[in-house]
């Protein structure tokens, strides 16, 4: 008796196992922002899933660096997700060209936004679009406020004010004067090349014109920035050299370093790590009244692997991704990721709400190396972290790295030979 | 007159490991070099021949890259041929002595790290040796030595041999195992034959046992030489994959890695990477052959 009451009991959990399963479709995300898992799981997947019964949503992230690599690899296995997080430009053009994502232009969502945060995730001709916009980041500097207001600093608008403000905190001595190390390589390019390069390119008309051939990386507006870079060595920490991102983060958030070069996605981990109040600068222009120019890189999107078994699951959710809705939710739990749709969405996080204001004050670019230059070979991209680490080491003069620079686009680059 | 029959029982017990060594092993060798003798070009795999190893050896960007990687290895081999292995025959000499107290202690000791991830191996020296928060700037320090210190992992000049002497670190317990066990099979009547014409203490390893172990050191070196043209983890895990500071620590594995899979914004190029890895294939197979049959057939062998 005992025994028949256990079977019966065994086989119905296993009825409603396998009921539930053939209801419920799970869609597996494959992300390189490990750093939000806790948001996805807590919020974002929750507020789509108390929507749409039916649908469960698996956020499974690798490391950053791995990311591209991890994804190629399972996308020929056939093992990857049926949501693809896309890296802006070619790496998801070169996945959508190999049939691994889906076209999205049909989908109505899309009118959402603009060209401009499109442009990331279309084909060159800007016929097909293959994510879903999800969010952009801007570069800047975080500062610690109390070390500014106890050492008497403005905030600085010019750079022979930055200079001189990190001069000040270096002669006061209890601060490090700016937090980076050239360890990785990718902060020298990152937050220095194309955090203070934009206003010497003038953001989007310099980027246009490095496109279209019509200026070299030889140019002053391309070699000044190195020049400046070059100036930041003597204000890093003691060994920077082998000082790495990581390093960095907790050098500034344990009140040690009184300057970071940011991107705006340090702001989430920023607020739960440091006790001190932070502010935010955009980067200095050259001469004061000087139009400024920043980096609000389009930095992520969401696209639907073609070889998704569930595709119109998916496509809910891409629509849900594309609503204010999904935008008030990510801005606010991912402060530094600003929305890209066109529905203005009201932050409430300081830190962030002063950086997305740069947007009205001044004109926005991207990144100068990303959307087509860093397609042949020498990488474009790749050669500027190590331009950029030569630059602040001053193992170079900004006039040999533009050479070398220009060289290697040129071997490639049909506009520049 | 009955043929002898055929013994189908070691046909059976070959099977698994002969399946098992093909299937992930030789198969995956070979499709690499074929994948090496094509592209993609739109989307489609085109044969090229040995194109790919052309653009390796002759197109300037290529070259200078793969060069620089195989000088790097050259260099990082050295300094294990150099420092890792008389380090590792020295300890075996001390560890044999037969009045050392407390032998099997130090061997465990020293042969612990050798069993370690390279991954903690790598995380771990890259904080102690942190400008910021290790504890060799402060050691120094202790010893008024600070100026000695530098940012070692973080120098073009120095990243390289500090990463060598972290392999050298983990890796010593190997030779000198190998080594202690060839120096105990050497018997007592051979030493003490020695002892008879007047050969003791350091002359006796010099003129005995370091004959006796010659074999030993030649099968170490070539561990050596593969393991270090097959390494990649430890300059991944402390240096990542651009191998940095500029290129001053990429090795052959490195560079392959970065090729085949990408990098950032590079995009991976697996017939390109396939072709470095066939060259690391060729390399690896010279250097074992020189040994094999240079050195390996022309070494003294003493009945013991």
């Amino acid at each position: 008796m005992k025994h028949k009451s256990l079977k019966l009991a065994l086989l119905g959990t296993t009825l409603m196992a396998t009921t539930a399963y053939a209801e419920d479709v799970t869609l597996t995300i494959e992300s390189w922002r490990n750093d939000d898992l806790t948001l996805w799981q807590d919020q974002i997947i929750p507020a789509f899933e108390a929507q749409h019964p039916g649908i469960k949503i698996d956020f499974t992230p690798s490391a950053p660096a791995e990311y591209n690599a991890v994804l190629n690899s399972k996308l020929d296995a056939g093992s990857a997700g049926d949501l693809i997080t896309c890296r802006p430009f070619d790496a998801s053009l070169a996945l959508y060209d190999a049939g691994h994502l889906t076209d999205l232009s049909g989908v109505d969502a899309m009118s959402n936004f603009s060209d401009v945060a499109k442009s990331a995730w279309q084909t060159d001709d800007g016929a097909v679009t293959f994510c879903v916009p999800m969010a952009s980041v801007i570069h800047g500097f975080i500062y610690n406020k109390d070390a500014f207001a106890e050492l008497g600093i403005e905030v600085p608008t010019t750079e022979d004010e930055f200079f001189a403000a990190l001069d000040k905190i270096r002669e006061d001595g209890n601060y490090i004067p700016m937090a980076m190390g050239t360890n990785d390589q990718w902060e020298a390019a990152t937050m220095g090349y194309n955090n203070i390069g934009p206003n010497y390119w003038k953001g989007e008309e310099g980027r246009q014109a490095l496109i279209a051939g019509e200026q070299k990386l030889t140019d002053e507006a391309w070699t000044a920035p190195y020049a400046t870079l070059a100036r930041w060595g003597e204000y890093l920490g003691d060994g920077y050299e082998a000082q790495t991102y990581p390093d960095s983060q907790n050098i500034f958030t344990l009140g040690r370093a009184a300057i970071y070069p940011a991107g705006s996605w340090e702001i989430s981990g920023f607020n739960t790590q440091a006790d001190f109040e932070m502010g935010a600068f955009k980067p200095p222009v050259r001469n004061a009244g000087d139009t400024c120019y920043i980096s609000d890189h389009t930095d992520i999107g969401i696209g639907m692997n073609a070889a998704t078994e569930h595709p119109e699951a998916a496509e809910t959710f891409l629509t849900w991704v594309a609503s204010p809705e999904f935008a008030e939710i990510f801005g606010n739990a991912l402060p530094g990721f600003f929305p890209l749709s066109n529905t203005p969405v009201e932050l409430q996080d300081p830190l962030a709400k002063e950086i997305v204001g740069w947007r009205d004050e001044c004109e926005s670019t991207i990144r100068s190396t990303y959307q087509i230059l860093s397609r042949g070979t020498p990488n474009l991209e790749n050669e500027t972290w190590g331009a950029s680490v030569a630059a602040i080491k001053g193992a170079k003069s900004p006039e040999d790295l533009g050479a070398e620079l220009q060289e290697g686009l040129a071997s490639w680059y049909a506009p520049h030979q | 007159m009955n043929r002898p029959r055929f013994r189908w029982h070691i046909v059976v017990f070959l099977a698994p490991a002969v399946l098992v060594y093909t299937a992930v092993m030789i198969f995956p060798l070979f499709n690499t070099l074929r994948l090496a003798l094509f592209t993609e070009v739109d989307q489609t795999r085109v044969f090229v021949g040995l194109q790919n190893f052309r653009t390796l050896f002759f197109d300037p960007i290529w070259s200078e890259q793969f060069w620089n990687a195989l000088g790097n290895n050259f260099w990082f081999f050295l300094i294990h041929m150099l420092v890792q292995n008389p380090i590792g025959i020295a300890l075996a000499a001390l560890l044999s002595h037969p009045r050392l107290r407390f032998a099997a202690l130090y061997r465990s000791a020293i042969f612990i790290p050798t069993i370690l991830s390279f991954v903690i191996v790598g995380f771990a020296w890259k904080l102690i040796l942190s400008p910021i928060w290790g504890i060799a700037p402060s050691m120094l320090d202790a010893i008024g030595l600070k100026s000695l210190f530098a940012p070692w992992l973080g120098k073009e000049e120095y990243a390289l041999t500090t990463l060598a002497l972290i392999s050298v670190w983990q890796f010593v317990g190997i030779p000198m195992m190998l080594i202690y066990a060839a120096l105990l099979t050497i018997p007592e009547e051979i030493l003490e034959a020695g002892e008879i014409d007047g050969i003791t203490g350091a002359s006796a390893f010099w003129k005995i046992k370091l004959p006796l172990i010659l074999p030993s050191i030649g099968i170490i070196s070539i561990l050596t030489f593969v393991g270090n043209f097959n390494a990649f983890d430890l300059i991944y895990a402390s240096q990542g994959a651009l191998a940095g500071p500029d290129f001053s620590t990429d090795i052959l594995g490195t560079f392959m890695y970065r090729t085949f899979f990408g990098f950032q914004l590079q995009l991976g190029d697996p017939h390109m990477g396939s072709a470095i890895a066939g060259a690391m294939f060729a390399i690896i197979l010279v250097g074992v052959c020189i040994y094999l049959f240079g050195i390996q057939t022309r070494m003294r062998r003493y009945q013991l």
